[in-house]
């Protein structure tokens, strides 16, 4: 497993090599493969690469979370977007507190982080296995606490 | 074919471009702090990516494809870690959320 995890890992350094150098001439090619796998090396060396640096076992589960997620940004975004044009400014900020039932840090992030990704609430603070929120209505508040974006990360995590 | 996809692209651009200008103008309209950084994720989510949707049509199979897709993902991973960051700091230095009595005059001192 460990040695499949790095071997993944210089594969990926080596096709963003390919896609930023954009010269395919075999000296340049010979360089960046030696360069990934030299990097990978020194990585190991220096106990620095993890399943947190590069988190593998997620590829299945952000197969399914990654496009809900999108709609759900397209989603909040648009009804940001409607609130800042309303004459009146209708919002009711709210400042909560949701529980996170994930059990790994790379699952944790990924939470915090797709509440903040969504317009309208933006994870303040973690506190044990809470998140302070701040969400920009009532109504985004409620979403949240409904709790369907806190199952769908925890089944991508799970899918590992 | 050409000419739909240019249309295509022109459209999501500027899509993007009004997003972008709904962000701003809701960084200027909202009251105090966290309520400002909600605005502007609007900008980076669908502003950005819209924009690099248009992009994408401009530039179809290539290399440069490859590039805006790295750039859009490089968005989505860094920009709600800087929101993080930015709300935690000012969490901790003790910023009380803007709250609707407050009225609009008091805002700015949030």
């Amino acid at each position: 497993m460990q040695r499949f995890h790095s071997i993944s890992v210089v594969i990926s350094l080596f096709v963003f090599w390919l896609v930023l150098s954009g010269y395919f001439t075999p000296f340049l090619v010979t360089v960046g493969l030696a360069v990934s796998v030299l990097v990978v090396w020194f990585a190991h060396r220096m106990d620095v690469i993890d399943q947190e640096g590069h988190p593998l076992q997620l590829r299945g589960g952000v197969v399914h979370y990654w496009p809900w997620l999108i709609v759900e940004i397209v989603k909040s975004a648009w009804t940001v977007s409607r609130l800042i044009v309303h004459p009146r400014l209708p919002i009711s900020p709210t400042l909560l507190r949701v529980k996170m039932s994930q059990r790994t840090p790379v699952g944790q992030v990924m939470y915090a982080n797709s509440i903040t990704l969504t317009p309208g609430t933006i994870s303040v603070a973690i506190e044990g296995d809470e998140i302070v929120v701040h969400a920009l209505t009532q109504a985004g508040a409620d979403d949240l606490v409904g709790g369907e974006m806190d199952r769908r990360v925890s089944a991508c995590e799970g899918r590992a | 074919m050409s000419q739909v996809i240019d249309i295509l692209s022109a459209l999501l651009m500027s899509a993007g471009g009004v997003f972008c200008v709904i962000g701003a103008v809701g960084v200027l309209r909202m009251p105090g702090f966290y309520t400002r950084m909600h605005a502007a994720s609007v900008i980076d989510t669908l502003g950005a990516s819209l924009i690099i949707l248009g992009l994408l049509l401009q530039s179809g199979f290539s290399l440069a494809s490859a590039k805006l897709v790295i750039l859009w993902l490089l968005i989505f991973f860094c920009s709600p870690t800087a929101s993080h960051s930015l709300a935690n700091a000012a969490h901790q230095r003790g910023i009380k959320p803007w709250q609707p009595d407050q009225g609009a005059s008091s805002s700015s001192k949030n």
